[in-house]
């Protein structure tokens, strides 16, 4: 099989007009006779469901929270970006594509991202329209503020919750869909599996989670937008619930795994302080605008950070990337803590962690207007530590928080299976090998309320979805027996860990050889590492409790029982790169100052897995990147 | 290293929305001042489902970042627990002293249906923000963003009113169970803004409707949802619903 990615043709940034003037539409009145079923109800999830109801298409939505409003996108802080160049500092659609496809160190397709840039002005159109109350200025136009990797101002924000506000703004207009019967929604549903009927994504199963049954929808085509798949490294900044079975389920019925080793590690995270933690928090990127990054320039320093004079500090980040300073990308920033600490001049009780220092910008603007831009985030910040930011530095360190990995789709966000769409972080498509800041809603947007309203409409009126499938088909029969031999294997092991014990082995092997740096030896490790784990799960694992009754550890155990399968895929993937690019550093390909060294001539493509039975020999497709607009160059924030 | 600390809980159990319930004593003397309440029952269930004698504790829980809403308890006798403007998720050990104990109950309201022990059904909230908390847009044609300039003063003043999680938590300390101050604070947010104005008779009158008819109470003016909520949202909401139901009904 070979990966026909579907770039229209014509230059740059007349592809997706072309593909607009051209796409087939369907005639409102047989968009009703279509039902589409959307997995997932976070920013992309939310957006589109809502969007193709108001088309007229028939909606069924799921969710495994006990509502819409509560998908991870509600955690986004920092802000979303778009090339307005309201604040008249020289932005265009080009610069914002650029930045995008820079910061994701070339191994982005060039098309979506131009793509990306482009629509990225309508998104806030739309939600302003919606009342989403983005920050503004005293005249009352909108106010925007620096990300990394960029060098103009192009984020929009509401205070520190940009999430939370479009995210409210997409479940608002889902539940108006609701109210006019256009959606179905279905809450506390996990999706098992894919239901592929003639080579086509023909329906889902589902597991009620409050009655345990196992229901079955059928539909003309599904669009999966669960997310990502951060938490197979247990600690993260992900919500606990955030998994990769829906879409992993899709990977081993035939669609394509893409790039699952690049995986974000955000430099600005609240250190781990004990064994018994259970998830990490961000501290939002956009406090890089105005805090200072530092650690004491002697190793081992002990003294507080307010005795520790100016001249003896080490303002690392700026003083290795004066360009860009403190707001370098997210990549370069992790990677430059975890160096720091592992020369030990890390502070805190563990040592691993820095400095962010707010006193400057305390000193420049007044602790008032400190408190008004991140007020909500030093809050956060003493509440889990109990420590006031106001006084001292914050104490950070990098953690997992976003995966730019995920199903393999094409250019109309469609899957290796027909008729199977992905949508948001649980696609591959736009961030290449590092996703920058204020980009992952920017994502889930496009896709949800721009993209998927035309893509999927071509493909059903070009003939997807056509004919009458029954949830009494075989092939319904044969999905629910899987999943419920699954479940009932699970609760029969009858073993002596618990599921969060496999999880935290899991986590840790995937952080200490899949995590910031990587090495060939510790990803054989990890390899082998993991398959046993996976073998010793399904002999020592204990899943307390029934099926037919909420029960959050099966549902736990199933999704720890993905991961546990993906976490190889991850270390093979990263081990079969052998360059390193964004994200993904390893140790044997690096530049004499020790940044990324890309190797374009022989890794310049995406790599797309077919999962095959034996876990340890998936196929490697290779979608090769073509760049035509921009030249591959090496990213410098120097 | 954080000094351990041993805590006795009385947890509710309760196996199905008809189960009779009861509290139940649970002692755990492992456990540090770093941790979060969260991380607490963790450990409670770890231990339950070592030791295989009953199921572990159900609670509903999502970021434990205080955003999405999904976590909500009564702690002490207060719903999320003590700490002020701090969902239950953010709540830590360090608030206890060692030897304390600690009731831990679900939202208890008629609308809020218990689903498993501290797991209830607010489904209630979502079916009123479909009577009308949002402003009919549909997707494409919004005019530039910077069309329309908002005063900071009033986009502010709304952003106060959009911050709820919807948690729950308002109802869960009302005496009347009302869902007075989650419906308000909606309707507050988008009576605010430019934009809401077009739909803000109806949208008020539809909310209400919808609110009543799930079962919540009255407002007597209490306040206690205001002095839970985990984000310290004003009963001023209340006063803006009432005054836009008004408007609406005989303006």
């Amino acid at each position: 099989m070979t990966l026909e990615a579907h770039v229209p043709s014509g230059p740059l940034a007349e592809k997706w007009q072309h593909y607009l003037d051209k796409a087939k539409l369907v005639n409102p009145a047989n968009k009703r006779k279509h039902e589409i079923l959307v997995v997932g109800t976070g920013l992309a999830g939310g957006s589109a469901a809502a969007s193709l109801a108001e088309l007229g298409y028939r909606v069924k939505v799921f969710c495994i929270q006990d509502s819409p409003r509560r998908a991870h996108s509600i955690a986004a802080q920092g802000g979303i970006n778009a090339a307005k160049n309201y604040p008249n500092d020289g932005d265009t659609v080009w610069r914002l594509f650029y930045d995008t496809v820079k910061g994701g160190d070339y191994r982005a397709r060039e098309a979506n991202v131009h793509r990306l840039a482009a629509i990225s002005n309508q998104i806030i159109d739309q939600c302003v329209a919606q009342g989403v109350p983005f920050a503004r200025e005293y005249g009352g136009l909108l106010d925007n503020r620096s990300f990394g990797g960029a060098q103009v101002s192009r984020t929009f924000y509401a205070r520190g919750q940009t999430g939370q506000q479009l995210l409210l703004g997409a479940y608002q207009a889902l539940e108006r869909q609701v109210q006019a019967g256009g959606v179905e929604m279905f809450p506390r549903r996990e999706m098992l599996e894919l239901v592929v009927v003639d080579g086509a994504a023909r329906g889902v199963v589902v597991r009620n989670l409050v009655t345990g049954e196992l229901e079955r929808h059928a539909g003309d085509a599904v669009l999966l937008c669960t997310g990502g798949y951060g938490n197979v490294y247990f600690l993260s900044t992900n919500a606990k619930n955030s998994n990769v079975t829906a879409a992993w389920r899709c990977h081993r019925k035939g669609a394509f795994f893409a790039n699952p080793c690049y995986t974000q590690i955000h430099p600005t995270c609240i250190p781990v302080s004990g064994k018994y933690q259970s998830k990490l928090t961000l501290m939002s990127e956009s406090l890089r605008n105005d805090g200072r990054v530092w650690v004491p320039g002697a190793a081992g320093d002990a003294r507080a950070p307010g005795d520790i004079p100016q001249t003896e500090r080490d303002y690392y980040l700026e003083r290795r990337y004066p360009g860009f300073g403190n707001l370098v990308p997210r990549d370069v920033a992790s990677r430059a803590a975890k160096v720091i600490c592992d020369d030990g001049f890390g502070v805190g009780a563990t040592g691993q962690a820095v400095y962010l220092d707010f006193a400057d910008a305390i000193g420049r603007l007044g602790e008032s207007r400190v408190r008004e831009r991140y007020g909500n985030l030093f809050e956060m910040y003493e509440r889990i530590t109990g420590e006031n930011p106001y006084r001292a530095p914050m104490r950070i360190y990098p953690a997992v928080h976003y995966t730019m990995g995920g199903l393999w789709v094409d250019y109309r966000l469609m899957s290796s299976i027909p008729g199977l769409f992905v949508l948001g972080e649980a696609n591959f498509s736009d961030h290449g090998a590092n996703r920058l800041g204020a980009s992952a809603l920017m994502q889930g947007l496009a896709d949800g309320y721009f993209i998927i309203s035309s893509t999927l409409g071509d493909y059903i009126a070009s003939g997807g979805g056509s004919g009458e499938v029954r949830a009494s088909e075989a092939a319904f029969d044969e999905a629910a027996n899987a999943a419920e031999d699954r479940i009932r294997r699970m609760l029969h092991v009858d073993g002596t860990k618990t599921v969060t014990e496999f999880h935290r082995e899991l986590g840790q092997i995937m952080w200490d050889y899949v995590g910031m740096s990587r090495n060939r030896e510790g990803l054989l490790h990890a390899i082998d590492a993991i398959a046993d784990l996976r073998a010793d799960y399904w002999e020592n694992v204990s899943v307390p409790g029934r099926k037919d009754a909420l029960n959050k550890n099966l549902e736990f155990a199933g999704r720890v029982a993905d991961f546990l399968e993906l976490g190889e895929l991850m270390a093979r993937d990263a081990l079969h790169r052998e360059e390193s690019c964004g994200a993904h550093f390893r140790e044997e390909y690096q530049t004499p100052e020790g940044e990324a060294l890309r190797r374009d001539d022989a890794y310049a493509y995406v790599a797309a897995w077919e999962s095959t039975e034996d876990a340890a020999e998936p196929v490697l497709h290779k979608e090769a990147l073509s760049f035509e607009a921009v030249d591959l160059s090496t990213r410098s924030y120097k | 290293m954080a000094q351990t600390m041993t805590i006795h809980f009385k947890i509710w159990r309760q196996s199905g929305p008809d189960a009779k319930g009861k509290l139940v004593d649970y002692t755990l003397d492992n456990l540090n001042e770093d941790m979060s309440f969260l991380e607490a029952l963790d450990v409670l269930n770890e231990t339950l489902i070592h030791k295989g004698e009953e199921d572990p504790v159900e609670f509903d829980n999502d970021c434990r970042e205080g955003i999405c809403g999904s976590c909500g308890v009564v702690v002490g006798g207060i719903a999320h627990g003590p700490m002020k403007a701090t969902a239950v998720c953010q709540l830590h050990m360090r608030h206890y002293k060692d030897g304390d104990t600690i009731v831990v109950e679900p939202f208890r309201a008629e609308a809020f249906p218990i689903v498993k022990d501290l797991v209830v059904d607010r489904s209630a909230f979502d079916r009123i923000i479909a009577a009308g908390g949002y402003v009919s847009v549909d997707t494409g044609g919004a005019p530039d963003a910077n069309s329309l300039p908002v005063p900071k003063n009033d986009v502010d003043e709304a952003f106060d009113f959009a911050t709820c999680i919807g948690c729950g938590a308002c109802v869960a300390s009302c005496p009347n169970a009302s869902a007075s101050l989650f419906t308000g604070a909606k309707i507050a947010h988008l009576a605010h803004l430019p934009q809401g104005q077009a739909e803000r008779k109806q949208r008020v009158v539809r909310m209400v409707d919808q609110m009543q008819a799930e079962g919540f109470g009255d407002c007597s003016n209490h306040g206690e949802c205001e002095a839970v909520c985990p984000k310290q949202i004003s009963i001023a909401a209340i006063a803006k619903m009432r005054r836009e139901y008004l408007r609406a009904v005989f303006g």
